[in-house]
């Protein structure tokens, strides 16, 4: 990385880091009694030490179309709440017995391929209704799925509708 | 200050309802990986709405974003935890339950 691209990734770091600072402690420095310059000064001390151990891993320079696909993600997670909460009435049926219990593992190949597409993946279908991730291959994009029962399988292996939403979120369809 | 009351309360019974049905499935299903299913997504809504529960008792202020934090942080590290359990089971050859077999 240029000298230049330094500095400016750790900027950034630094802004959104003393930012983070000033929503988790700001009420101590504003109640009146204890206001105190040097507790500010604290604080954008160690957000500069921070900044300066983590610029790259907080930045990694290879990014494209940021701003798209995080606008495409907000969408995905709101989508990905009710998600959550139709789970959670999925399984408080199976608790009750109105839905059966027939569990099954099932493998199916997906187009995803970088570190942070696969991981959502597999965060998102735990968070969805009747299936846990137990292991990915990263290579070829292959899922190995616990499901609770025969629905929810076919959801992932037949409909697709989940991978299709996260491959357009990281755009690798 | 009623209002309020009530629909905090409203929350958290909601939170705590889920949570008790995770605990019950815990009990319930035949084995290891079904079992997880049960605690492992109940809990993220349970969480949820207790949260949600605090945070309308509590009035708007900064600890309202120190709450959505440690809530947000859940929802990733929920569904990491289980995987890792359910993986590390998987590893170590825990058998799977299948419709018919007897209770593990």
């Amino acid at each position: 990385m240029t000298n230049n691209g330094r500095f400016f990734s750790i900027a950034i770091t630094f802004c959104i880091m003393f930012l983070f600072w000033l929503l988790f402690s700001a009420w101590t420095v504003y109640i009146p009694q204890s206001y105190d310059m040097s507790q500010v000064f604290k604080g954008i001390l160690v957000a500069l030490i921070v900044a300066f151990l983590t610029h790259e891993i907080f930045l990694p320079c290879r990014g494209e179309n940021i701003l798209l696909k995080s606008r495409r993600f907000v969408a995905y997670s709101i989508w990905e709440m009710w998600q959550i909460y139709l789970a959670t009435i999925d399984v408080t049926k199976r608790v009750i017995g109105m839905l059966p219990v027939d569990p099954r593992i099932i493998e199916f190949d997906t187009t995803l391929r970088s570190d942070l597409a696969l991981t959502a993946f597999g965060n998102s279908i735990t968070l969805t209704p009747g299936t846990i991730t137990i292991d990915i291959e990263p290579e070829r994009g292959r899922y190995m799925v616990h499901a609770i029962a025969k629905e929810p399988a076919d959801s992932l292996t037949v409909d697709q509708i989940m991978q299709k939403k996260v491959a357009y979120v990281f755009m690798e369809e | 200050m009623l209002a309020i009351d009530v629909i905090s309360t409203i929350f958290m019974a909601a939170g705590a309802f889920f949570m008790i049905t995770g605990t019950l499935g815990l009990l319930k299903f035949p084995d290891f990986y079904t079992r997880l299913h049960a605690t492992g997504k109940c809990d993220t809504l349970g969480q949820i709405l207790i949260i949600l529960g605090c945070i309308i008792y509590e009035g708007f202020s900064f600890i309202t974003i120190k709450l959505l934090l440690v809530s947000a942080f859940y929802i990733f590290a929920g569904p990491a935890g289980t995987h890792a359990l359910m993986k590390a089971g998987y590893v170590c050859g825990v058998p799977v339950w299948k419709k018919g077999d007897k209770r593990m």
